[in-house]
């Protein structure tokens, strides 16, 4: 499919077009978080606990922060977070994908095998025991995340590779003895790019909520930086007294992972139909 | 068939001694003393002598190398020795065993619930494809899949618990009661927060399934024939999307396993997960070994019978294909 084709489709497509603007307000709110007046980190114990009102829009927590202004700077490092493990996922599964099914036989025994065992472990549970032991920073976060989520991507980028194998232009730059690495850069990839969108919005939805679950258990994000699930774990000991506190945080998740879902699910739809049924 | 178990199994034992290889070295590997409680002179008054800190070492597995710790564990393991809690010095074994009912129970009511919904949802969306049924229980299983079951937790615990006041908001017993309708009541937030997002899921997969079905001859021409919605729906259509729903709970049971650590987390529920979180702040590695290898087993014992039954069912899957590689 041609890329104005898709480009038509996927703006007729209303649920689409509603969640790419959802998404990009709230990467803009995040990007222009410093126009706040409040410093995310400033305490000031005389406003804590406040409810909403005209000085602080969504309040303030235990230790007299904005809300408004912390969801915003929470909001750059659960994006970059996930954004940043869709990256490394997006990369090392598309390369282990198409050489996999771009070799076939032991190599892509081996892959596939490996990509077998990735998939029968509790991946949570698993980071929260390496991040137990490891030094805990966003390098090691991200990481961490990618490490069990590339088996998703390397496993459609496989099945499309096996079917684009076949195709003629591949078979013809065979025959004229093109190199092999060459194919793949050249013809292979540039055809799987669709696939890859689709499975990179999955990712970074899968990124964005594992994150949230690991710095809710205080395993993803460390203090003094804070994501949206780094707010809710805080946020849990206030529920009684204020509960907007636990509201914003989720639900700026919750936009987030659910747009990035949709756009993958339509975008899937699109590309083939036959399989998103 | 029989080829095909035998090869299933020498595979699950083979994933099976690759994790435990690897979850051995992360912990090997990690920086950090478990005795540090007794040596630091920080923390114990008591200065315990070499002799016994060695004694200590052997008595906990952590003398020798790593090949030799890991051959010393696994060994134990076989035999159903799981070393004794870091922290406690209580068998690692009985402590899981008595934790593991609550999170069974968890977890099997959870997965109950989302079949009793997942099923009838299903099917209704499925058969009114893109009808404003189908696109309202569409719209709901995208909110299911995006919800951060952790922050649902919170929520309905603000809600039902603290604002209504009709549930209890932690733990499984009140204190001094013994009754099972006490345990229920301190158990229905939990199993619906974990149950949310597989029944989204399941939805989703039936209602793929019943589409294809119903361009089924067979079931177009049930519906000409005249025969009742319902009786289609249940009499060919359910009987037909039965095996994938068997196949889907297999390969579910990683993320409903995860799930229930972290709703267990939220709501302070005795299982595995808020055992394994105590293990991992307190560095117990022992028990985090044993908790990691029975999550593992169980997973790997779910995918298995997933397969087993798939093939049992389906004749066209049997005789070693394998029906999800590729």
């Amino acid at each position: 499919m041609d890329k104005r084709a898709m480009k038509k489709i996927f703006f007729s497509n209303k649920m689409t077009v509603v969640c790419a603007v959802l998404l990009l307000l709230v990467i803009l709110a995040s990007l222009l978080a410093p126009l706040s007046p409040y410093d995310p980190d400033a305490v000031n114990v005389s406003e804590k606990l406040q409810g909403m009102s005209g000085r602080h829009i969504l309040g303030t927590d235990d230790l007299g922060r904005d809300t408004f202004t912390r969801a915003l700077y929470g909001g750059r490092v659960s994006l970059l977070v996930g954004f940043a493990a869709m990256c490394v996922a997006v990369v090392f599964g598309t390369f282990i994908g198409t050489v996999s099914g771009f070799k076939g036989g032991k190599v892509d025994m081996l892959f596939m095998r490996i990509v077998d065992i990735f998939l029968s472990v509790p991946s949570l549970l698993f980071i929260i025991v390496v991040y137990a032991f490891m030094p805990r920073n966003m390098v090691t976060l991200v990481l961490m995340l990618a490490f069990f989520s590339w088996t998703k991507v390397a496993r459609v980028v496989r099945a499309q590779t096996l079917s684009l194998k076949e195709r003629d232009f591949v078979v013809a730059a065979k025959a004229l003895g093109v190199r092999q690495s060459t194919i793949i850069r050249r013809h292979i990839i540039p055809n799987l790019m669709p696939q890859v969108i689709v499975a990179a919005s999955l990712s970074i939805a899968n990124a964005i909520l594992d994150e949230s679950a690991l710095s809710f258990l205080g395993y993803g994000v460390q203090l003094p930086m804070a994501s949206w699930g780094s707010m809710l774990q805080s946020a849990q000991q206030y529920i009684l007294h204020n509960p907007i506190l636990a509201v914003v945080p989720g639900t700026l998740i919750l936009i987030t992972v659910l747009c990035f879902n949709v756009m993958g699910d339509m975008l899937q739809q699109i590309l083939d139909p036959k399989l998103a049924e | 068939m029989r080829d095909f178990i035998v090869k299933r199994l020498a595979q699950m034992a083979s994933v099976f001694v690759i994790v435990s290889m690897f979850a051995f070295s992360i912990i090997y590997f990690s920086p950090g003393d478990p005795l540090y409680l007794y040596t630091s002179p920080s923390v114990s008054t008591y200065k315990m002598s070499e002799e016994q800190l060695d004694d200590m070492r052997a008595s906990l597995g952590l003398r020798g190398n790593v090949a030799q710790r890991y051959i010393n564990w696994a060994g134990k393991m076989l035999k159903g020795d799981w070393g004794l809690s870091i922290s406690n010095h209580q068998p690692v074994k009985k402590q899981i065993l008595d934790r593991l009912p609550n999170t069974i129970g968890l977890m099997g009511a959870a997965l109950l619930l989302s079949v009793l919904i997942a099923i009838p949802l299903g099917l209704l969306a499925g058969y009114h494809k893109n009808r404003w049924i189908d696109n309202l229980i569409s719209a709901v299983s995208y909110l299911g899949i995006s919800l951060p079951a952790f922050w649902f937790g919170i929520m309905l615990i603000i809600v039902f618990s603290l604002n209504l006041g009709w549930l209890p908001s932690a733990g499984m017993r009140t204190i001094g009661v013994e009754s099972a309708l006490d345990v229920i009541r301190h158990g229905i937030l939990p199993v619906i927060v974990l149950s949310v997002n597989n029944t989204a899921v399941f939805v989703r997969y039936i209602r793929s399934n019943t589409i294809e079905q119903k361009e089924e001859e067979y079931v177009m021409t049930a519906i000409s024939k005249g025969v009742p919605k319902t009786q289609v729906l249940l009499r060919h259509v359910l009987k037909n999307c039965l095996l994938p729903i068997i196949t889907m709970v297999g390969m579910n049971f990683g993320t409903l396993i995860t799930g229930s650590f972290i709703v267990e987390s939220v709501f302070g529920w005795p299982g595995l997960g808020t055992l394994c979180m105590d293990a991992i702040n307190s560095r117990d590695y022992t028990m985090i070994m044993g908790i990691t290898m029975l999550t593992c087993i169980v997973l790997l014992i779910g995918n298995f019978l997933a397969d087993i039954l798939y093939g049992l069912a389906d004749p066209r899957i049997k005789q070693g294909k394998e029906a999800r590689n590729g």
